[in-house]
């Protein structure tokens, strides 16, 4: 019975326009079920049996992928919630929690986002320590590196949005280093060397790097605005992009890494 | 200061499990051997004796007899402290557990691999899983894989969402900082280093060159073998110097900045009590006063460059020396595992060429300035080399 409905169901016009193939059970429908899946061709059909047991790579790059989508749905989901502006930002993270039906998401998010570092970083230490860095692969290094970068922004302007006092102090230390910055910020080194003809500075407490970073000249409404595009738009597209060279790099510069 | 009253008043934290005087005489023994004088030369001599005894002490025995006793002492000390529990309890905190166990059971993983693997080569034998032919299909040996992991990383996920309310403290108030304000818990390490260096160094310099240095590294890493493979015997230089940045001078200062600085930045010791009263002199002297004021008991030299010379003399002469390692007429003789310093440095300089080399040393000089000034710190409370605050350039 169950089989004569599993059968009609898999010779129906609709099912074989979706799957162009049969149940992966030989090595032809198999190496057709990667093929002709867009999200399962990032992989190769085949690989080799070093790259695929745990203690090689203790699967930390595909977690941390999954852990970016898990922060971007979430994301999304949270942004039906919470309005970056001073009057509503804290009280909306409260109503999060007593309101939402299921008020898990911002634990989902903070969790994931913290996971997240640890797992980049793992992943970079795993990827050291195998050599996989080594030619033909140091340019995907690169990119991985940047990736762990903008991976800690994504975290470090998320940090400031709960607008509690964790947050603002936290980016308050963090974005008193942009004051420090050689030449660009108020109280870093040679600060006042870039001039215009006749003296005017031009790194101010208005106009330095700091400033940039917040919008102000401390951590304001203006800063919580900036962080909150920054988080939800700018490093999340281009992180997105990034990863998409990542994952492209891999297969071009010969799959995962092994044993010559 | 009124938090500190407060939290006199309100009693916490409150009692320990257990309490004796001799878990007390404990207590001051660790808390004493864990300030950063003691502790990192001793955490840097655990980590030389990690690397020299990796093929004994990752197998699986001593690995697991570490592995708990580790895990009795990190998670028992909550049974016998408050203080201690209060502090890995704290929300934010949970992470850097999660992370330190991590980082502990990845690395054994790495090590004990590349046991095997230079055990296979030193045979003769060809390393396990080298031939490039032997391979699986994706469906289903890889995407199954994928799948159980997916699973188990979502379970993981909301049980610890469900487990640990994310936390939220009173609303922000530009003007009541707290004491101490800790930056988010991955950049500490950056901000221990503020006890040693301005921030331009500990918060612009640093990091940059962490970055440049790690984008560098492909390029840098002319040794051909170890691609693709754990190995340790076939890239011993390349593995000490990473794993030196990352345990020693991020993870462990990770821990450093998050567990043991209370208010003020203050250090205290993993059983103590984060008491804000707590006042610590400001001892530190400038390199300039010890050279001008000290030892020539004149004044200081009203041109600020005259008077920070020696800095700058030193500070140059301490980057030149790593430049030029290849020239170097000293021989250091037999360190170990490398031999002769400059017999070293000239085979790398002749593997690598000019441009590689001298942008490796210049990674390297700066990253060792960081142990550097903090021993000076310890040994002969220095403040700055350089002291220009003419410049805003202290160093």
């Amino acid at each position: 019975m169950i089989q004569a409905i599993i059968a009609y169901i898999t010779s129906t016009q609709i099912w074989n326009s979706v799957f162009r193939h049969g149940v992966p059970r030989d090595r032809r429908t198999r190496v057709m079920a990667i093929m002709s899946n867009v999200f399962l061709h990032l992989h190769p059909v085949a690989i080799r049996k070093s790259g695929i047991r745990l203690s090689f790579t203790w699967c930390m790059g595909g977690l941390t992928f999954f852990l970016f989508l898990a922060e971007a749905i979430s994301g999304v989901l949270l942004m039906f919630y919470y309005r970056p502006v001073p009057e509503y930002a804290y009280s909306d993270i409260v109503g999060l929690r007593a309101h939402v039906t299921l008020g898990l998401l911002r634990e989902i998010h903070r969790w994931g986002a913290h996971a997240m570092i640890i797992s980049i970083w793992l992943h970079m230490m795993r990827v050291f320590l195998s050599g996989s860095y080594k030619p033909p692969r140091e340019f995907n290094w690169g990119v991985g590196v940047i990736l762990l970068v903008l991976t800690m922004l994504l975290s470090f302007t998320g940090y400031l949005l709960p607008w509690d006092q964790l947050a603002i102090w936290a980016i308050t230390v963090g974005s008193n280093m942009g004051k420090a910055t050689p030449f660009l910020g108020m109280q870093g080194p040679l600060s006042d060397l870039p001039q215009l003809p006749g003296g005017v500075a031009l790194v101010t407490v208005r106009s330095d790097a700091a400033y940039l970073l917040l919008a102000g000249t401390s951590v304001g409404e203006n800063a919580l605005m900036r962080f909150y595009v920054l988080h939800c738009i700018a490093l999340p597209v281009v992180t997105a992009i990034l990863i998409a060279i990542h994952f492209w790099r891999i297969r071009k510069d010969g799959g995962i890494s092994g044993p010559m | 200061m009124i938090d500190s009253l407060i939290m006199l008043a309100s009693g916490a934290p409150g009692k320990p499990l257990f309490s004796s005087p001799a878990i007390d005489s404990f207590k001051d023994v660790v808390n004493f051997w864990s300030q950063p004088q003691y502790s990192l030369p001793l955490f840097t001599i655990l980590f030389v004796l990690m690397l020299v005894f990796y093929r004994k002490w990752s197998r699986p025995i001593p690995a697991g007899l570490i592995l708990v006793g580790f895990s009795a002492i990190y998670f028992g000390s909550m049974a016998i402290d408050s203080n201690y529990s209060l502090i890995l309890t704290k929300a934010d905190n949970v992470p850097i557990t999660i992370m330190l166990f991590g980082v502990g059971i990845c690395l054994w993983t790495a090590f004990r691999e590349a046991a095997t693997n230079d055990k296979a080569i030193e045979e003769g034998k060809p390393i396990p899983y080298s031939d490039r032919d032997d391979k699986v299909l994706v469906w289903p040996d890889l995407v199954y894989i994928e799948l159980i992991c997916l699973v188990l990383a979502s379970a993981a996920l909301l049980f610890w969402s469900v487990g640990l309310p994310a936390p939220l403290e009173a609303p922000a108030n530009p003007a009541g900082p707290p004491n101490p304000s800790k930056a988010p818990w991955y950049f500490l390490g950056l901000q221990e280093m503020l006890v040693y260096f301005d921030p331009w160094m500990a918060g612009v310099i640093l990091p940059g060159m962490i970055v440049s240095g790690l984008i560098a590294m492909p390029y840098i890493d002319t040794n051909p073998k170890g691609n693709g493979y754990y190995t340790f015997k076939e890239r011993p230089f390349a593995i000490t110097t990473w794993l030196f940045g990352f345990i020693i001078l991020w993870v462990v200062l990770i821990v450093f900045g998050t567990f043991l600085r209370g208010p003020n930045w203050n250090f205290f010791g993993p059983y103590e009590y984060w008491d804000a009263l707590i006042q610590v002199p400001l001892t530190n002297i400038n390199l300039s006063d010890y050279f001008w004021l000290y030892l020539f008991k004149s004044e200081l030299p009203t041109n600020p460059f005259v008077r920070e010379g020696i800095g700058i003399v030193l500070s140059g002469a301490w980057v030149l020396a790593f430049l030029t390692v290849p020239w170097w007429p000293l021989m250091v003789d037999n360190i170990p595992g490398i031999g002769k310093v400059s017999g070293f440095a000239r085979k790398l300089f002749g593997q690598m060429g000019t441009i590689r080399f001298l942008i490796l040393a210049f990674h390297l000089a700066i990253m060792a300035m960081m142990p550097l000034k903090m021993v000076l710190r310890w040994l002969f409370t220095l403040k700055y080399f350089i002291y220009l605050p003419e410049f805003n350039m202290n160093l």
